[in-house]
Order: structure tokens, then C-alpha cells, then sequence
């Protein structure tokens, strides 16, 4: 179990969109830890709330988007309810960010140098030279060909796969703590995504920041994280060690999930199917989210909301198969 | 039942003129240029089958359905359906032929058309081929709605009151409607969440095993194609590189490019496999590498590899274009 404070911790966020039909609630208690050099896998369907949770940890939340409940700390800070300059120093200084687009993060009027260089000296008390110095040396660790000449170059000199490279390289700039990277593959090729994961997961150990990696691909997540969070309607429904979580999921959800995953290796000729679909954040059943859609549900599912139960191992499910009370009834 | 192949491609290939405009051509003094989106493509599909065809973005997997449904000319090469050769110009025999195939695309939001009810959509076909009329059309779409898992009073709701995975129901029953012996699939679950995916496939088995169904399906995700194909086909820059069963594919791959292509895929299983690093990404099509287009990123790439186009070369199960490989038999 973790003993040390959790680099990152989030307790009972709540996101809101306030809507002329009346209130949205998009994250609903999420609560997870980061520990220091972890890698935390976040996977879910789309519309899980996976995107939401990285913005809101990084304040970048778009109106009418608000934080309406819960608490974010860094190295056990408030960074929830900080002023926007504030949250401005900590995002790129202590909070590197990758996303799915890599154009998002890259302006395309300054080259590369430009815009490593300036992340740089905003943020560490260095000269132009040794900033540059650390750019190259970056590129190069990125494995950007001939790093010296391309680092002048625009964005739009190159490849996607390239370009997502740089995005890391810019993220990693200026040394943060935790790195948040929201789906950094899935516009890429096959071929590509694989090398971006190794370069993303290599770097960050090597300088002992922590990841959050929220993709919606199981397989990235079992080769690359080291726990893994799945959520579900903006709820977490299963959170653990990455093998525990796959290869014994407990969740009916997550159980689900796994084998409705096609596989290089399984030959069965049926997928697992979950009926139904995960449900709009305007109709999210009462109980448990999944209660409509479980093979496993009774009574108690379609009133009460199961909370995170802890289990052995370190893993805390959301359902009430593993309550106490409810296993003795059921196991007899 | 014959021993014809439902259908044969042979030596399928198709150009892009992306020049610039001939002003620009002019004063820029640039030559016309062309990108070939397919090129010599060969392969057969045998009734009730699946046979797929997979590669990266580009490859020239949905140029490949296009040409075979019709929806685009080929530049050259032939495709038999059913031993019958498919032209272009259209006339009742081709109308005939037309019918026994069919289409279903990646966005089940892009290719139902928003304006009509769900019945209208599915009854189009219908009409079109002759198959029902009057009332019995409804009833028609009614059964076609519950064969693939939806109700009948759907019929009478626009295709935004669904979900994504519904839409893509409603787009396999208008398929299904004209009574077709083949499908072409492209990417028929890639906008879908994993969860929505399994039951759509598991729905295109069942379909397949109640009407003798034979499909191509295309796809980016291997482990989609391991799922549902009898055989597969390799693209890589519009080339078929290897073309084997699909058990065969996946346990002894032939190309360096699909040894390369199957070691990209994590591993969910956590085997804890080595895989080699895979390098390098696709090159730009207009000016693909001379010889074969893979020796850039190929690790066991030879001084005639960047010369020659490696012909196809019989493997246990298929074919391979690699210079590597010794002719079997
Ligand atoms: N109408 C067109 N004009 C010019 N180039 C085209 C056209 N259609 C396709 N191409 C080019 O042909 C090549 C093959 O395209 P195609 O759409 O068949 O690829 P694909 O394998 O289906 O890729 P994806 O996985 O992205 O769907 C690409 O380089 C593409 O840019
Ligand atoms: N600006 C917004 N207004 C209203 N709802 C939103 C907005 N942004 C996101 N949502 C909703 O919040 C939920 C979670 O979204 P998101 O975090 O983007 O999901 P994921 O990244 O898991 O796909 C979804 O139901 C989405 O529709
Ligand atoms: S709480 Fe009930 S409905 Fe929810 S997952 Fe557990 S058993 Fe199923
Ligand atoms: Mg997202
Ligand atoms: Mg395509």
C-alpha cells in the first residue's frame, strides 16, 4: 500500500455544466491518487469523463465547465481553487500536458526552437544558449532525426508522428512533476503509436515524472501503466493494478469491457456482449450508473449508489457485489 | 455451389492526378503529378467467407471498396463477381448484378441520410431492386429492423433519436434489404466504443451464419481482423505485401512490414513478449521509395530491395511481395 504523500490527489471532484435544461453533472466523485514516477492508465468509452478529469486538474475546465465539489492537490497543495495566473505557473512548470492533436499544442507561426526555448526561459532561470542547448538535447531524447537542423524548422514540416514527439519534447521542457496525457496516440498509425508510447513512458521514468495517460485503448494502458483507472458516466468504477485490473477484473463493468475486446491470441468465436450503451449525462440511472445494463444487478444497485469499496491488493471497486453486507447474503 | 470465387480483383489499380492547377503548374514548371492509391492488387474472396484486408491510414483500403462496390473507375485491372466481369456503364445485367452487393461505411452519421425515417432509409433498396411492394414493404422493413436487433416501431424515428452503435444496425438492415450475398465493411466499427463494437460484430457473425453471408472487411485494427477473417490481405502503400489465412497470418507472418504491423499491437494478454522496436513511419505516397516501398523501414533490407518491386511470391498459405522469401513448391 502507499505509505508516502501522493504526488497528485483528487477526492470527490464534481464537474458541472449548467444548462438552460437544468444541471449536467459530468463528474460525479472521482477520486484517484498519483503516486511519485507512477504511471496511471485512465480508460473508459467516450464520454466517460476521462478528458474532463485532466482539464479539470489542469484548470483548463471551458465555461460553462465548473469544478462544483472536491479537491485536487499537487504534493498535497490546493491547486482546485487557485487564481488563473497561479494555475498558469503550475501548468507547464509542474504539469506537463500532451494531447490527442498534436497542432493543438504547437503554434504554427514559430518554429520549433521558438517555442521550445520560450517554454523553457518562462519557466527555469537559464540563458538562450543553455536553453537551446536543452532543447536540442531534448529533441535528440525525443528521437527527432538531426535535432540540431529540424529544430528550426515549423510544425508543419513535419510528420504527425514527428510532431507528437515535439509535443513531448515540449511538455518535458521544463522539468514537470506529472504529465498528463490525453489520448497522444489516437490519431497516429499502428506503426507510429507504439514508438510514441515507448518514448513518452522512457522519458518520463528517467526524470521520476508521474503520468496520467487517458486513452480509450485497454492494450496501451496493459503496456504501459502502472494502475489503472476505469470510469464509467464520470464515476470510477474499478481502480488498481494494472494486472489485477485486466487479468481478474472485479467490476461487472470492467469484466464487460475486457471481453468485449477482440485479441491477437483469443479465438472464441463471440465477443462479450454488454447490452445497451453507456447512458447521456441527462438520463444516468439512480443506484449504481451500470445497474440497467448488469447481468449482475439486484435491488440494492437501483437505489443506492455503490461508493469505492477497498479490496486486497490496493484495488477499490464501485459495486455492491463486494460490500461486506451483501456477500454474506449472496455467498453462501 | 461452384468453385468460383464470389469475387476476383485482379491487378486493381487506380491513379490520383493531385497536380497543382495548370496555371501554378506552368509558372512553377512542375510536371503533372499522380498518386497511386492502389496498384496491382490481386486477391479472390470465396462464398462465406471473410476475407479482410488491413493497413495504415492510407494504404488504399477504402480506394480498394470503392472500386469494388462501384462507387469509383479503376485506372486499370478487373473485378469478377461471380465469375461475371463488372463494368462500368450501367444496363439491366449489371442492375442484377448490383444488387447481390453491398455497402456499409465507417460513420453510421454520415451515411444515413438525416432528412428520412429510419423505414425510408431501409426501404429504399427495397423499392429500387423490385424486391416488395405495397405493404409488404413495411413488413419487409419491420423484420429487417429485428434482425438486427432493433424493434419495428423504430421505423418510424429520424437516425439522430439513435445511438452510434444503432445507427450502424440501421445501415447493416438497409445493407441487408436488397437481399445481397456480399458486404463490403469499411471500418464498419472504428467510430465505435469497444463495448458497442463487440455487438456489432458479434451481429455481422450471426448475420453471416444465417444468410451465408461472404464479406470484405477492412480495418485498421488487427485484432478486429484476427476476430472475424478466414483471410487477410496486407496493404502498404497501396500494394498487397502478403496475403494469407488468417491463423497463418498471425502465427508466422511473412513480410517484414506485417511482422512489424502485428509487434505495433500492445499486448492485452500481458505475455511480457519481446517485440522488436518498431521504426520510421509511411512515406509520402506521391513519391513512394523506389524498389520496394518498404525498404526504408525494412530491417532486413538488401541492395535489390531499393532497385526492383518485389513480385508476390508463394508462401505456405498466400503469397508475400518480399525478396526475402524462398518460392515454396
Ligand atoms: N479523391 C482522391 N484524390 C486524391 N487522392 C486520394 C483520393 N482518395 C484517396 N486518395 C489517396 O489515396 C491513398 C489511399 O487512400 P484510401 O482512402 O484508400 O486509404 P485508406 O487505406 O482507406 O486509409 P484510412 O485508413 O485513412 O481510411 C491516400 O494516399 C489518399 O490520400
Ligand atoms: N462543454 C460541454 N458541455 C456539456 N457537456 C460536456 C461538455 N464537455 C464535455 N461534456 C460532457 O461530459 C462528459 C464527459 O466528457 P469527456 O471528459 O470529454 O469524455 P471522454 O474524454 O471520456 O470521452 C460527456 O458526456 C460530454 O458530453
Ligand atoms: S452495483 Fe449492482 S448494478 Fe452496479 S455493477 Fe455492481 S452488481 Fe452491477
Ligand atoms: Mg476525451
Ligand atoms: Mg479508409
Amino acid at each position: 500500500m502507499m505509505t508516502a504523500e501522493p504526488l497528485l490527489s483528487v477526492r470527490d471532484l464534481i464537474v458541472e455544466f449548467p444548462t438552460r435544461r437544468g444541471t449536467l453533472r459530468a463528474l460525479d466523485h472521482v477520486s484517484f491518487d498519483i503516486a511519485k514516477g507512477e504511471v496511471l492508465g485512465m480508460v473508459g468509452e467516450s464520454g466517460a469523463g476521462k478528458s474532463l478529469t485532466g482539464a479539470a486538474i489542469i484548470g483548463l475546465l471551458e465555461p460553462p465547465g465548473r469544478i462544483a465539489g472536491g479537491e485536487i492537490r499537487l504534493r498535497g497543495e490546493r491547486i482546485d481553487n487557485l487564481a488563473p495566473e497561479k494555475m498558469r505557473r503550475i501548468r507547464g512548470r509542474r504539469i506537463g500536458m500532451v494531447f490527442q492533436d498534436p497542432l493543438t499544442s504547437l503554434n504554427p507561426l514559430y518554429t520549433v526552437a521558438q517555442q521550445l526555448i520560450e517554454t523553457i526561459r518562462t519557466h527555469m532561470d537559464v540563458s538562450e544558449k543553455e536553453a537551446r542547448a536543452r532543447a536540442v538535447a531534448l529533441l535528440d531524447r525525443v528521437g527527432i532525426p538531426a535535432a540540431a537542423r529540424r529544430i528550426d524548422d515549423y510544425p508543419h514540416h513535419f510528420s504527425g508522428g514527428m510532431r507528437q514527439r515535439v509535443v513531448i519534447a515540449l511538455a518535458l521542457a521544463a522539468e514537470p512533476e506529472l504529465v498528463i496525457a490525453d489520448e497522444p496516440t489516437t490519431a497516429l498509425d499502428v506503426s507510429v503509436q507504439a514508438q510514441i508510447i515507448d518514448v513518452l513512458k522512457e522519458i518520463c521514468a528517467e526524470r521520476g515524472a508521474s503520468v496520467m495517460l487517458i486513452t480509450h485503448d485497454m492494450g496501451v494502458i496493459a503496456e504501459t501503466a502502472d494502475r489503472v483507472a476505469v470510469l464509467y458516466a464520470g464515476r470510477v468504477a474499478e481502480i488498481g493494478p494494472v494486472r489485477d485490473v485486466i487479468q481478474a477484473a472485479e467490476h461487472p463493468y470492467t469484466a464487460g469491457l475486457m471481453g468485449a475486446i477482440p485479441t491477437l491470441t483469443q479465438t472464441a468465436p463471440r465477443l462479450t456482449q454488454i447490452p445497451g450503451s453507456m447512458p447521456r449525462l441527462n438520463a444516468i440511472p439512480q443506484g449504481c450508473a451500470f445497474n440497467p445494463r448488469c447481468p449482475h444487478v439486484f435491488d440494492r444497485c437501483r437505489t443506492q449508489r455503490p461508493e469505492l469499496i477497498d479490496r486486497a491488493g490496493g484495488r477499490q471497486v464501485a459495486c455492491w457485489l463486494y460490500d461486506p453486507a451483501t456477500q454474506e447474503v449472496r455467498h453462501d | 455451389m461452384t468453385d468460383t470465387p464470389l469475387l476476383q480483383v485482379k491487378g486493381l489499380t487506380r491513379y490520383f492526378d493531385v497536380s497543382k492547377p495548370w496555371l501554378n503548374r506552368v509558372l512553377e514548371r512542375e510536371e503533372k503529378q499522380f498518386l497511386t492509391a492502389a496498384a496491382d492488387v490481386d486477391f479472390e474472396i470465396r462464398r462465406g467467407e471473410t476475407f479482410a484486408l488491413v493497413g495504415e491510414s492510407g494504404s488504399g483500403k477504402s480506394t480498394i471498396a470503392k472500386m469494388i462496390v462501384g462507387l469509383l473507375d479503376p485506372s486499370r485491372g478487373q473485378i469478377l463477381f461471380d465469375g461475371q466481369e463488372m463494368r462500368f456503364e450501367q444496363g439491366a445485367a449489371m442492375r442484377q448484378l448490383r444488387r447481390r452487393f453491398q455497402m456499409i461505411f465507417q460513420d453510421p452519421f454520415a451515411s444515413l441520410n438525416p432528412r428520412w425515417r429510419v423505414g425510408a432509409i431501409i426501404a429504399e433498396p427495397i423499392r429500387t431492386f423490385g424486391i416488395a411492394s405495397g405493404a409488404d414493404i413495411n413488413r419487409e422493413v419491420g423484420r429487417l429492423l429485428e434482425v438486427v436487433g432493433l424493434s419495428s416501431n423504430d421505423a418510424d424515428k429520424f437516425p439522430h433519436e439513435f445511438s452510434g452503435g444503432q445507427r450502424q444496425r440501421i445501415a447493416i438492415a438497409r445493407a441487408l434489404s436488397s437481399k445481397p450475398e456480399f458486404i463490403v465493411c469499411d471500418e464498419p466499427t472504428s467510430a465505435l466504443d469497444v463495448s458497442v463494437q463487440a455487438q456489432i460484430l458479434n451481429l455481422m457473425r450471426d448475420l453471416q451464419d444465417e444468410f451465408g453471408l461472404t464479406y470484405l472487411l477492412i480495418s485498421h485494427d488487427l485484432s478486429v481482423v484476427r476476430h472475424m477473417a478466414n483471410r487477410i490481405g496486407v496493404l502498404y502503400l497501396g500494394r498487397l505485401v502478403e496475403e494469407a489465412d488468417a491463423k497463418r497470418l498471425f502465427t508466422d507472418p511473412q513480410h517484414p512490414y506485417t511482422r512489424m504491423l502485428l509487434d505495433a499491437v500492445p499486448d492485452l494478454a500481458l505475455s511480457g513478449r519481446r517485440r522488436t522496436p518498431v521504426t520510421g513511419e509511411i512515406p509520402n505516397p506521391i513519391n513512394p521509395p523506389p524498389g520496394c516501398a518498404f525498404h526504408p523501414r525494412c530491417p532486413s533490407v538488401m541492395d535489390v530491395c531499393k532497385q526492383k518491386i518485389p513480385e508476390p511470391r508463394r508462401t505456405a498459405t498466400g503469397c508475400a511481395a518480399c525478396f526475402l522469401i524462398a518460392e515454396n513448391e
